[in-house]
């Protein structure tokens, strides 16, 4: 794992020093709101609803054990004993209280944290494939890069006041965990007909108020060209896009507006410029870099301990088929902790949650944990003998839920439990389906799908890329739910389309479940995954089953 | 003919804990919001968000909000504004604890 250099710490110290400052100038009535307001937010801190809300950046979704425990000691000492895990790898404390945010932000020093440009018209935090490092698909780890983006667009003078936020993500691997096509700039690495590894660069995908799939810039883009090329994009988009209007200040609208071949044309003729600038000093830090990221030291054990207790222990068994992923070494498993428990608040952990999963990664996981977009916890390197022991201490913590990918496996924005901007909650709804069909017994028999619940527009819950989307309005005072359906998070990309009008509060897990005998009645047979079954049918009859008293009244 | 007005409250967030603030008829602010003042003038209404707006030691965002009058003072309107007044669905945390701020 990467760990700072005396640049990075003194740079994160200055900042924290700075922004104790400007708390201590606000409570002392020296800046005003409006002079307080964007400071706060270059430092991650929002005024929510009920309380502040600090995000603080995990960056590439990597944690270490030490990380991890501070986060839980933050929790308990400044907050109310909990952290809630983000769609962009962040974590936010919910209750912070504005004097102490200087002290929590210097207690994220300590670890090599920070909360810089996870807010505001900024570069905000790089996302990585969680399995990174780890994943048996991979060409390469995209860490090393993401940390030299990340040191890259952290303070870079030109990019603080971008049109609008930007937002990069990366894998390493062929199967797109990180959402790339829903990013500003999405790099995907792939190999050329030589073999050499490089990226694909996709540009201008995003969700919200507009969504659109990103699209592909760059087919091919040589390692060393990435910083010089990341930078003439966002140069360009800084110039180009527009800042007269908020809802079209995005580079999707930039590119789509434009086109891509403009857009393409104009960031190549910036290429030539910022290529040149580069002295290849990107090329040496990357080098060092990548030195940190060396994978460790696996061992070569037998499994038999594993197989013994597959074949004794079902409940283990079950886990062990849905919250294992490959690994790329032999004898070692992906570990997925589930923080998705029945009736639990999507992504969120406790404070002793925290400190287990960090004791786990120690004994077990060469101390390293990693935050996925979907809200749950990674152990990237568990040797497949541990696994019985690491479920047998997640379970007592209620972290042993075997639904990894499964129906109660649930993206939720924090939705208007908390967030200022939402329209509607999401958490409850998300509570209510996991619940639901665990109660009614389907959970198995559904199989993969994803179910992803924004509380507003803005689709911090991804909801246009779930197989269902749900959606929270506001119509004329009342919380209101769309449903779209036939969305996609991988490699292959898609918006959910809206089957028809939206549903009230209490009518929303009925017509889930509507929805999901459907399926269960029209597929072809359990290999026929909920996505699939809708590629192959469309979406009349899954339109039928949202709304049986329409086809009723057609019949009639 | 002018629209109707419909009754607002003085409402923000104290500066130092972000909790939930109602202004009340006697100046002050409370955290309960059936102490608000219900201000069925629209003049007065934007008098008494000056006077909120003017106590920037205090207080955060103040905005005007629709609400009604109840058997123990002042109700919220909008949804919103209802879940302002308890804290979040999933914990009983916010206003819901008896020992919050």
């Amino acid at each position: 794992m990467y760990s700072y250099t005396d640049f990075d710490e003194a740079f994160v110290r200055s900042r924290a020093a700075q922004f104790r400052g400007q708390v201590e100038r606000r409570i002392a009535g020296a800046l005003t709101e409006d002079e307080f307001r964007p400071l706060r937010l270059m430092n991650g801190l929002y005024l929510q609803l009920h309380a502040y809300m600090l995000r603080v950046a995990i960056p590439y979704g990597t944690l270490s054990s030490a990380q991890m425990r501070q986060l839980a000691m933050i929790a308990d000492r400044w907050d109310k004993g909990y952290g809630h895990f983000t769609t962009r790898q962040n974590i936010q404390f919910n209750w912070p209280k504005l004097p102490d945010v200087p002290d929590v932000i210097d207690a994220l020093a300590d670890v090599q944290m920070h909360a810089i440009q996870t807010s505001g018209n900024t570069i905000r935090n790089v996302t990585a494939d969680h399995f990174a490092g780890a994943a048996a698909d991979e060409i390469e780890d995209p860490r090393p890069v993401a940390e030299l983006i990340r040191q890259w667009s952290s303070d870079h003078p030109e990019f603080q006041f971008l049109p609008r936020k930007f937002k990069i993500g990366i894998t390493g691997a062929p199967s797109d965990r990180a959402v790339t096509r829903a990013h500003d700039i999405g790099l995907r690495m792939v190999r050329d007909a030589s073999g050499e590894v490089g990226f694909e660069v996709i540009v201008g995908g995003g969700l919200g108020r507009t969504p659109l799939i990103g699209q592909v810039i760059r087919p091919f883009l040589k390692k060393p060209d990435l910083l010089p090329y990341l930078e003439a994009i966002v140069s360009v988009y800084n110039v180009m896009g527009r800042r007269d209007n908020k809802f079209k200040a995005r580079i999707k609208i930039t590119v789509f507006e434009n086109g891509i071949d403009a857009f393409r044309a104009a960031v190549e003729a910036r290429f030539a410029i910022t290529r040149a600038e580069f002295a290849g000093i990107d090329q040496s830090q990357l080098a060092r870099i990548a030195a940190e990221f060396a994978p460790p030291a696996f061992r070569a054990a037998p499994d038999d301990a594993y197989l013994a207790a597959r074949a004794a222990d079902p409940q283990f068994r079950d886990w062990a088929d849905t919250n294992l992923a490959a690994h790329r070494a032999p004898g070692y498993a992906i570990v997925s902790i589930s923080l998705k428990a029945h009736g639990a608040t999507p992504g969120d952990a406790t404070s002793d949650q925290m400190r287990l999963m960090a004791d786990l990664a120690d004994r077990y996981g060469h101390g390293e944990l990693r935050i996925s977009h979907e809200q749950n916890v990674i152990l990237p390197h568990v040797h497949k003998s541990d696994l019985p022991a690491v479920h047998a201490a997640l379970a007592p913590a209620g972290l042993a839920t075997a639904n990894i990918g499964l129906v109660s496996d649930i993206i939720a924005c924090p939705g208007m439990d908390y967030c200022a901007l939402a329209t509607a909650r999401s958490i409850p709804v998300a509570q209510q389906i996991a619940t639901h069909f665990k109660a009614i017994g389907l959970e198995a028999a559904i199989g993969q799908l994803k179910i992803k619940i924004s509380g507003c527009i803005n689709a911090c819950g991804h909801h246009h890329v779930g197989h269902i989307g749900i959606l929270g309005l506001d119509r004329a005072g009342v919380e209101n739910y769309q449903i779209t359906l036939g969305g996609d998070h991988t490699e292959r990309a898609a918006i959910g389309d809206k089957v028809g009008p939206g549903f009230a509060y209490d009518q929303v897990v009925p017509a889930i479940e509507r929805l999901l005998r459907a399926y269960l009645a029209l597929r072809t047979g359990q290999g026929e995954s909920f996505i699939d079954a809708f590629r192959r049918l469309g979406p009349a009859p899954f339109k039928a089953a949202l709304y049986p008293d329409e086809v009723a009244q057609d019949a009639a | 003919m002018a629209r109707q007005f419909t009754a607002k409250i003085v409402t923000a967030n104290a500066l130092l804990e972000g909790d939930v603030i109602y202004l009340t008829a006697d100046d002050r602010w409370s955290r309960n919001h059936a102490e608000a003042e219900l201000i069925d003038d629209e003049a007065h209404a934007q008098l008494r968000l000056l006077k909120a707006e003017s106590q920037r030691l205090l207080v955060v965002g103040p905005y005007l909000a629709d609400a009604k009058a109840g058997p123990d003072g002042p109700e919220p309107v909008h949804f919103r504004e209802t879940f302002r007044t308890r804290g979040p669905s999933n914990y009983a945390h916010g206003k819901q604890e008896a020992a919050h701020v």
